[in-house]
């Protein structure tokens, strides 16, 4: 209950939808069973006594209630409805929001398979029970309380007959529910297997195809089908045991009506039109008994959902602004004092006492082996995550003062995986800014040399790019984010291995045209080829999360020190390679 | 004029994304469509399929006896004649006439599901079998999330046709005219005169169900849409924070979330119109039968009137009469996605694999590896010719390495050795066999393709090596794994070879996943290799390990590279220049460089770059 309780803001408001929606459910319940007290009165008051005279009120009475019901059964159906969806519009807008501004330390821990089950089944979870699950118990119990008050007013002794069924069916339906969802959530994951299956299939395909291990894949193929089809079995032979024996203890039901009353119309204690009446009465009672398992389980459902989703609506915001947050330009100086950063706690440090000074126009180089905390060090500059120690600045204020968006807007990431967004590449580079002008994106597109090959393709700018969209290669990528992050017009520019996934002839266009770029703006550059930073202005070296050596190219490659030793790893051959008749 | 261009640039985020969810739901009924898909019963017409039918027969029949029994005899005879003795006859048999029904059921919902499943089994297997088979032509003009989306929810989406649809189907027409029959023979009057609501059935569960489905479709797309974007914003978060996006795209959100709202509503107030409608034209037919009936009761059986156990029957099978007419609507709408789902699916199966084996194809006991172009032709389409009579040859054991830009044609002479593709004039021999004479599996096990980027699948480091041969014991995986120089980092790793991976996991870097291929690629113990190196992020360390990994793996055998570094161009014993699909040069290093062509200013201008900044 404390689950609802937390997320009452997203309903409550509505209200108005439910309480209508139910104030129509008691009408549609009291003339469903209104129906087969008409019949008993047909047949025993009408046709019994031959009184025609009643025929046309009867009908006309009956024609009107069930318009009555009609629009009743409209108006509760559809404002339920409108409750739910209304609600889940809100929470799935809340949901967005929240996401958008959970911090990088949330990404690193969560899959974004999970989140997207969160948002799509559990909601949908989550609706259904506000729509029709909550309203369906009222009517049920509504149901079979209307239904067993006029059995008792025509029958006493014949109510309690169709009343000693009902324990049969409550353990029947019991049992059942209590078997039924598992073998369900059985199949679920048994689908999720067999996806994952054929989804890497067919993503490795080259891979497959190159080792020929077509058949071995067949092969496993077949098991994760026919483990699903035995799942799915599993579940259908539970329905085929329970649900014929639901519906036979109503039958049977029916029988010992049928055998009791007609008994009791034979000598006279009954009228026949009440034992017509029981009829359906009796399946008033054993319809909504058989469902009963499957709403409260809903309910069950329903909870859980929302307390999934109440994880991501009360998720940690690590990143926090200030109250009274800065907000004014950046001109770029970058200052690490003593800067000691730990992902997890008790974990080992990523970066370890890290101090150096980069004032406006600087070009920092960063390099070092995977895991050394290059990356960390640009994503403190953003913070996109905290310190655990020591200090941040940007321009001599720590960046904690600033406003996020304030600080962030100044500064142009180049991510190692450049990802692009399902649109055209124009919106792409105008992602950072959507206030630029056309000339402000085909300019970025030059200098990030784009322009080309943007140009080369049918639709130009217009090209959609995207899961249905035209295909780009690692390189085209990557010139597509350099020229949105040039977009926005920083005066810090990062480029996390920014040129790695290009051939060396593009790197080498890349590259001049950074250096243009780079003027005037801080920029730091991660790479593990020399030629990217050689040009900086200081060079450190990272080792575990520690600086081992700094300075500039030309001093490191005498240092004796590990820079050297990656310099010679990748040019000690160039005299060798450029003049081979001179060895 | 400037005004507008403002208003367009304030609004630009709202939209920001594109994107197009154009799959097609529904399609005309087509015969013969539903004939090919009726064969896959075939296997099980004798079994499952001639059981559930029976079953169901049973239950129907039990289904329509009884209101005939409780209504003509225990009404009208037992009840009325006061005779005590029948009427508990008459409840033994409904009795075991239910037990009956029941026993058909359990069988019914048994059978019909083991039909089913196993044809969708069979469907599935067949597809996906067919899909394996097919060649790389057919893979590069598809993504993979719409090959995963005819062999999961399209073959999906026919389970219910199968299952219930079929059985139902028949079911349903027997119903219906078993209670047409049975209500004209005990009183066509009255009959006649309660068909008045057949056509307002009919019509509710055809044109007014239509109208409600399309409104759900129009759910599903703008669902879809949403779901896309979801889906995307969380892949792309980190770029949405760095480029501080995170208000616009809320923004953006709003408006699917907006979207599919009305969507939603507008399906919702149709799809509520359904019961009422229904239960309006029951009560009409109710009101048909008081009214009308009442005065055949009254007029008595001798005058052409109806005694009160007909009343009563009839107002069990007016009761009966819905279900089976919304049913077969139901039916209707699977069968027409059905068709849609059915006619994809048979695209891909109609999908003819481009290499294709002769019948004779001769099997390779050795290949030794010997490899030679001669006047080979190639064109993915027939706008752009990617190889220009080709001819070249690689001896057995030779390391030659494949150098040129985008689009000059490395990748296509690699991907002709394997047979991925057939050139479109001149041959390509191994060992002498034109490889159009050779058995497909024979020719691929001998050669291992190392790709620029690899593919790890799910499942432990162990598996993912002996993917490359899956008979390998562990020891020679380890083997192969120590020789590459991968044992290290993967003995390092918490759960060494144990440890789960997979392809999109963090575990393994570039350079790791990279040394894991080699092994994949050692433990197949191929006559050929065939590497396209990896441009992607190594650190130099990573690099060096790389490079002595591979002189160990290619040692003694034929090697094609196409090759980025240029330590491993180098080393090779033949370089090919390609531009354009032609060959421009070839030689070892040391000729290419003393004849300064093309070759020489590439490599100069590797080095241009560190001297430029």
């Amino acid at each position: 209950m404390d689950t609802f309780k937390k997320l009452k803001k997203f309903y409550w408001p509505h209200r108005k939808y439910f309480f209508i929606s139910l104030f129509f459910l008691f009408f549609v319940t009291g003339i469903t069973v209104v129906y087969p007290i008409i019949l008993q009165l047909t047949i025993d008051e009408v046709v019994a006594k031959e009184r025609y005279s009643f025929i046309p009120y009867i009908a006309i009475g009956f024609l009107v209630l069930m318009f009555i019901k009609g629009i009743s059964t409209y108006l509760h159906q559809y404002l339920g409805d409108l409750f739910g969806i209304t609600t889940v519009f809100h929470v799935r807008n809340s949901l967005y929001k929240k996401l958008q501004i959970l911090s990088f330390k949330y990404y690193d821990n969560a899959k974004t398979g999970d989140i997207m089950s969160r948002l799509t089944a559990d909601v949908e979870g989550f609706r259904f029970f506000l729509s029709a699950g909550f309203a369906e118990l009222i009517r049920i119990a509504l149901l079979i309380l209307m239904s067993l008050s006029v059995m008792f007013y025509y029958s006493i002794p014949l109510a309690l007959v169709t009343m000693a069924a009902m324990p049969f069916l409550a353990i029947v339906v019991f049992k059942f529910d209590k078997r039924v969802h598992p073998a369900f959530r059985g199949i679920r994951k048994s689908f999720g297997r067999l996806n994952t299956r054929v989804q890497e299939n067919i993503s490795g395909m080259q891979t497959v195809k190159s080792l020929s291990r077509e058949d071995f894949e067949i092969g496993r193929f077949s098991g994760s089908n026919d483990n699903y089809r035995q799942n799915y079995l599993k579940t259908s032979n539970i329905w085929a045991k329970y649900f014929p024996l639901m519906e036979f203890i109503g039958n049977f039901c029916a029988v010992a009506l049928l055998a009791f009353g007609g008994y009791l119309v034979i000598s006279s204690q009954m009228q026949p039109g009440e034992l017509v009446a029981f009829f359906s009465l009796v399946w008033y009672i054993m319809g909504p008994l058989m469902n009963l398992g499957f709403v409260i389980n809903q309910f069950s459902q329903a909870k859980a959902s929302g307390e999934r989703l109440l994880e991501i609506l009360e998720g940690k915001e690590d990143i926090v602004e200030k109250e009274n947050a800065i907000n004014k330009p950046i001109k770029g100086h970058v200052t690490f004092d003593d800067v000691t950063l730990t992902y997890v706690e008790d974990d080992d440090e990523a970066l370890k006492n890290i101090s150096f000074d980069a004032p406006p126009g600087k070009v920092v180089g960063l390099i070092g082996a995977t895991g050394s905390g290059k990356t960390s060090i640009t994503q403190l500059i953003t913070r996109f995550y905290e310190p655990e120690q020591g200090q941040v600045l940007v321009d001599g204020h720590p960046v904690s003062d600033y406003q996020i968006k304030a600080l962030r807007k100044h500064i142009g990431f180049v991510l190692q995986e450049s990802f692009l967004f399902s649109t055209t590449i124009r919106e792409n580079i105008a992602y950072g800014n959507p206030n630029v002008t056309e000339e402000q994106i085909v300019d970025a597109a030059k200098r990030a040399q784009a322009h080309d090959f943007i140009m080369d393709m049918p639709n130009g700018y217009d090209t959609l790019l995207g899961e249905r969209g035209m295909g780009l290669s690692g390189g085209q990528k990557q010139r597509i984010a350099i020229a949105r992050a040039i977009c926005i017009n920083p005066s810090i520019l990062v480029l996390d291995d920014a040129t790695s996934a290009v051939d060396m002839e593009t790197e080498f266009k890349i590259q001049q045209a950074l250096k243009e770029v780079m003027k005037g703006r801080t920029s730091f550059i991660i790479a593990h080829r020399i030629s990217s930073l050689k040009h900086a202005d200081e060079i450190l070296v990272l080792e575990e999360g520690k600086i081992v050596e700094r300075g500039t190219h030309d001093e490191l490659v005498e240092n004796n020190g590990p820079y050297q030793r990656i310099y010679d790893i990748q040019y000690q051959d160039r005299d060798a390679i450029m003049n081979p008749s001179a060895v | 004029m400037s005004e507008t261009t403002n208003e367009n640039k304030k609004d630009r985020h709202l939209k920001r994304f594109h994107y197009t969810i154009d799959q097609a739901i529904e399609k005309p009924f087509n015969w013969q469509q539903i004939w090919r898909l009726l064969t896959y019963l075939k296997p099980y017409a004798k079994t499952y399929l001639l059981g559930a039918i029976i079953a169901m027969i049973v239950s129907t029949a039990v289904r329509l006896a009884v209101p005939i029994i409780i209504g003509k005899v225990a009404f009208d005879v037992a009840i009325e004649n006061k005779d005590v003795g029948l009427l508990t006859y008459l409840v033994i048999a409904i009795g075991l006439l239910y037990l009956l029904s029941y026993v058909g059921n359990i069988y019914r919902i048994k059978w019909v599901n083991l039909l089913g499943q196993n044809v969708i089994y069979d469907l599935r297997q067949h597809l996906f079998t067919h899909v394996q088979r097919l060649s790389h032509r057919f893979f590069d003009n598809r993504s993979a999330g719409s090959i995963l989306v005819r062999i999961m929810n399209d073959t999906n989406s026919l389970q219910e046709l199968f299952t219930n649809g079929i059985i139902n189907l028949l079911m349903d027409i027997a119903t219906l005219l078993g209670i047409i029959v049975i209500l004209f023979t005990l009183s066509p009057k009255l009959a006649l005169a309660v068909m008045v609501i057949l056509p307002l059935m009919f019509y509710i569960s055809t044109k007014l169900r239509r109208k409600i489905r399309r409104s759900w479709q129009n759910v599903r797309i703008q669902q879809s849409r949403m779901n896309s974007h979801l889906n995307e914003s969380i892949q792309g978060i980190r770029i949405t924070q760095s480029f501080s996006q995170e208000k616009e795209n809320t923004e953006f959100f709003n408006g699917v979330n907006t979207d599919n709202f009305q969507s939603w509503r507008t399906a919702s107030s149709k799809s509520a119109m359904f019961r009422p409608f229904v239960e309006m034209s029951n009560a009409i037919g109710t009101v048909v039968l008081i009214s009308y009936g009442a005065h055949l009761i009254i007029l008595g059986p001798s005058d052409g009137g109806i005694k009160l156990g007909t009343f009563v029957s009839f107002a069990f099978f007016l009761g009966m009469f819905w279900d089976p007419i919304s049913r077969l609507g139901q039916v209707y709408n699977q069968l027409l996605m059905a068709m849609a789902s059915s006619e994809r699916i048979f695209e891909y199966l109609d999908e003819q694999p481009n290499v294709s084996e002769k019948d004779n194809a001769i099997e390779f006991e050795e290949m030794k590896g010997h490899i030679a172009f001669d006047k080979v032709q190639f064109s993915y389409d027939s706008e752009r010719i990617a190889l220009h009579e080709i001819s070249l040859e690689i001896k057995a054991g030779e390391t030659i390495a494949l150098v040129g830009h985008t689009g000059s044609g490395k990748s296509t002479i690699a991907n002709l050795i394997s047979r991925f593709y057939d050139p479109t004039s001149g041959t390509v021999k191994v060992d002498g066999h034109d490889l159009k004479d050779v058995k497909l599996s024979s020719l691929r096990n001998h050669i291992s393709v190392v790709l620029q980027d690899t593919f790890i699948f799910s499942g432990t480091i162990m598996e993912n090596i002996r993917f490359g041969r899956p008979d390998a014991s562990d020891e020679e995986v380890i083997e192969a794994a120590k020789v590459v120089g991968a044992n290290d980092f993967i003995e390092r790793l918490a759960d060494g070879y144990s440890t789960e991976v997979e392809e999109r996991g963090n575990i393994l870097s570039a350079g790791e996943r990279q040394l894991l291929s080699f092994a994949r690629a050692l433990l197949a113990n191929p006559s050929i290799i065939i590497l396209d190196e990896a441009t992607a992020s190594i650190d130099t360390e990573t690099e060096v390990k790389i490079q002595n990994a591979l002189r160990r793996l290619l040692k003694g055998r034929t090697a094609i590279i196409i090759a980025h570094r240029l330590s491993t161009i180098r080393e090779s014993d033949n370089i090919f220049v390609l531009e354009q699909g032609k060959i421009l040069e070839n030689g070892d290093h040391d000729e290419l460089m003393e004849q300064k062509g093309e070759y020489y200013e590439l490599v100069k201008s590797q080095f241009q770059m560190l001297d430029a900044m």
